[in-house]
């Protein structure tokens, strides 16, 4: 009887310390990988030294966010605080009513001139939910060794198209969105007039006819890591993905690869916070928010991973990047040497026809 | 004598006094009772945690309560439009739909609507996002229907009311016609364009696949298991670890190590190459198709296939084939004639277990399957997760499922369930 009652007493106290440390743990959403420990080193390790009662857990679902946080939000349980989301993503969360809205006025910090932050960040601030954290771009890297070129190299995004001159495989992205537009501009259609033309049946014909004449040659990706692996290995010469990952590979493992900078795509990512949360754990994602978001925290970021800060105010403070001791400003996408020819994800196209252009996108993979 | 012209006479009693039948039922029904509230347990657990989930997710590709309930009063005015004609509605259902939006905004629930009608017809989703403009500027003296139109003529769109007004029941059979590559339109329903049908595709190779998957698994499985009880417990023992190995490794693991060994750079290419069977050129393509998914799944479905054969080949008892033999069958004879017959049971639980199992992976498809190799749970997935297009996802899911009861029954008609024995 007396084994029961200290039992129980234990189990109490456990309880209680363990709803004690739940109220200063606040659970950040993010991508993982070098992604994830930018953040750690740019905003949450100064926000718990600023804090030392909180805690920062890390959660790798950035992903499958969208999913996951419906499914809390439908159990009534939602157990994040602070999620790193695409825009496209934000934006899905948002028209869902699952991500809260934010008022740049109140919620973010102004610019060190005084610049209110929605002048600073202007037009990234594509949701009402959403706050834009960097801007990086789905582009081109190519190997540099490759015998069959004859020494030549690809110079605009069309070689990707021009299987005579630069034979080989390609590693694409396994959706429509950025491989239509790339696909239309090298059909021969003007950079202004993409959207109107995709936004039609025959459009996007056009582009997955582009598409197929290059299909046999295509190894499709779906995790951002797989074309960067494909270039080291020698299994693809060409290939899409985000910058930073090919920044990593040239720069970082030194792989014999360059950069394709023409038509980029520039998205932007940042963070979203869940709607219905407690008051007292909407406080501390807002205070976090307040913090993680300010001009020099954006730009400390850059020195740990090649993604451009969202803020204007924060491009002049990008230094050097903080183990290789190579100035960042060259590497970001938004550098004016790299953003010649630039198109930005097109987000109210995307959100009404994601969907549909994806199914014709499928149906023409599976045939 | 005498006392059994009593019990002939009258009930037979048990030892207090009330008739034995009674006793005894009363017994019975108490025991009854016992062994359900042991399993009590058990069964609420299962009812909450599984049934309950999977009913609601299934209930899910016929839900459609959004729309009656976010736009009661236009889905009631909407009923007078005829949607044949050609044009927008008139202004009664504008102004109902004003009021209804009024609500929703508040809310905050149009755009949740405007994604669910989305999923019909493309472009809807960003009218209603963008609302706030025609609704905020609406003088609520004057007649709504032109005010919407001029703020944003997509609202004089009839192909919108059409796909509200054909939304607007509690139910629907939308997902269940996507599911199928059919379409509903105000002309009836008929199926989609060549160019964006899909699931029937998905479906007919997943199957086909899953198939090729369990064939080879038993192939390739038979002979180990078979080895593995023939063999003194000790040796067999040892390489029943090899065979567990790979089951407790993770399955992303076992499929990068595919990718390493099958890609066009990888071992295999390059081992070919390097003796000369292959010329640099012509390396293989042995993933990214349809190859690579069966390669790859075959492997991580094998311990699946081997664990229920092991197990009965373990009770088919030695000497009746040495029974066989001394009755002048050959080696071949006394396998397939006694040996075979009674290990059969071992093959239809392994099928059923590898199919069924076959039939629902994606993350294995998805990463070595190319375009050529891909399942229809890649869609299931997508839906899911990117599209938020659940009620979709749920329909796909209805009709895998169905599937599967579909192969059990003929599974049962052909072998008979009894005889699947996993030891």
């Amino acid at each position: 009887m007396k084994s029961m009652h200290t039992l129980a007493t234990a189990a109490a106290a456990t309880m209680l310390v363990a709803s004690a440390a739940q109220a200063d743990e606040m659970t950040i959403v993010s991508w993982g990988g070098a992604y994830s420990a930018s953040q750690q080193k740019a905003y949450h390790d100064p926000y718990m030294a600023n804090n030392p009662g909180v805690t920062i857990v890390n959660d790798e679902s950035s992903a499958e966010a969208v999913a996951k946080l419906r499914a809390m939000d439908e159990a009534g349980n939602v157990t994040w605080d602070v999620v790193d989301v695409v825009a496209s993503d934000a934006i899905r969360l948002c028209d869902e009513g699952l991500a809260m809205e934010i008022d740049p006025a109140t919620h973010l910090a102004p610019a060190p001139d005084g610049t209110p932050a929605a002048e600073d960040f202007g037009d990234l601030l594509v949701s009402e939910c959403f706050i834009p954290q960097i801007v990086y771009s789905t582009t081109f890297g190519y190997r540099t060794d490759v015998a069959e070129w004859g020494g030549k190299s690809p110079s605009t995004v069309c070689d990707v198209f021009d299987t005579a001159t630069f034979p080989g495989k390609r590693s694409l992205e396994k959706r429509p969105i950025n491989n239509v537009e790339w696909a239309l501009l090298c059909d021969g259609v003007a950079p202004e007039d993409v959207y109107d033309v995709l936004g039609t049946d025959e459009g996007v014909a056009q582009a997955l006819a582009k598409l197929d004449t290059i299909r046999d040659d295509i190894i499709w990706w779906s995790a951002g890591a797989e074309t960067p692996q494909r270039l080291a290995d020698g299994e693809a010469v060409i290939g899409s993905t985000y910058n930073g990952r090919l920044f990593s590979v040239i720069e970082e493992q030194k792989q014999p690869v360059a950069m394709l900078w023409d038509w980029q795509v520039f998205d932007l990512d940042g963070w979203i916070i869940p709607a219905g949360l407690s008051d007292e754990r909407k406080a501390r994602a807002l205070d976090y928010i307040y913090f993680a978001t300010d001009t020099q925290r954006l730009a400390d970021q850059a020195k740990y991973i090649s993604y451009g800060p969202a803020r204007k105010s924060s491009a002049p403070l990008v230094g050097k990047h903080a183990d290789l001791g190579i100035e960042m400003a060259p590497h970001m996408p938004t550098d004016p040497n790299n953003a010649k020819t630039t198109l930005l994800y097109n987000y109210e196209f995307w959100a009404d026809n994601r969907d549909d252009i994806d199914a014709k996108f499928q149906a023409w993979l599976v045939q | 004598m005498s006392t059994m012209t009593d019990n002939q006479s009258g009930p037979m009693l048990a030892a207090d006094g009330t008739p034995l039948k009674v006793s005894l039922a009363r017994a019975l029904r108490r025991q009854k009772i016992r062994a359900f509230l042991l399993i009590v347990p058990l069964l609420a657990f299962i009812l909450i945690s599984f049934i309950a989930p999977i009913g609601d997710m299934l209930f899910r590709s016929v839900e459609n309560g959004i729309v009656p309930e976010t736009m009661p009063r236009t889905v009631v005015a909407l009923e007078d439009w005829d949607e044949t004609s050609g044009e927008a509605p008139s202004e009664a259902v504008f102004a109902a739909f004003y009021e209804d939006m009024k609500v929703a905004m508040e809310e905050k629930t149009h755009t949740k609507l405007g994604s669910r009608l989305n999923y019909d017809t493309a472009g809807i989703a960003s009218l209603f996002r963008k609302l706030r403009k025609p609704m905020g500027n609406i003088d609520e003296t004057q007649p709504i229907k032109p005010q919407f139109i001029d703020a944003e003529e997509d609202w004089g769109d009839p192909e919108v009311w059409q796909t509200i007004k054909r939304l607007s029941g509690y139910y629907t059979s939308s997902y269940f016609l996507s599911a199928v590559d059919m379409e509903s339109t105000h002309d009836g329903i008929q199926m989609k364009d060549d160019f964006e049908r899909i699931y029937l595709t998905l479906l007919w190779r997943t199957m086909v696949l899953s198939v090729a998957i369990t064939v080879s698994c038993i192939l390739l499985g038979y002979p180990i298991a078979f080895l593995l009880a023939n063999l003194p417990l000790r040796t067999s023992n040892i390489l029943m670890i090899l065979v567990l190995l790979p089951f407790w490794t993770s399955l992303l693991v076992r499929t990068s190590s595919w990718i390493v060994l099958l890609q066009q750079e990888g071992v295999i290419n390059d081992t070919l190459v390097s003796l000369g069977i292959l010329d640099d050129q012509g390396r293989l393509e042995l993933m990214y198709n349809q190859v690579g998914t069966i390669v790859a799944m075959t492997h991580i479905l094998l311990p699946f296939m081997i664990l229920p054969l092991y197990s009965v080949m373990k009770t088919i008892s030695p000497s009746y084939v040495r029974a066989a033999k001394s009755l002048g069958a050959n080696d071949w004879t006394a396998f397939w004639k006694v040996y075979f017959p009674n290990s059969v049971p071992g093959i239809g639980a392994g099928a059923v277990l590898v199919f069924i199992l076959a039939i629902g992976y994606y993350i294995t498809p998805e990463l070595v399957g190319g375009t050529s190799g891909i399942f229809i749970s890649n869609r299931i997935a997508y839906h899911i997760s990117s599209s938020l297009n659940w009620g979709l996802a749920a329909a796909l899911g209805v009709m895998l499922l169905a599937l599967i009861l579909v192969f059990y029954w003929l599974y049962d008609r052909i072998v008979g369930i009894d005889n699947v024995k996993l030891g």
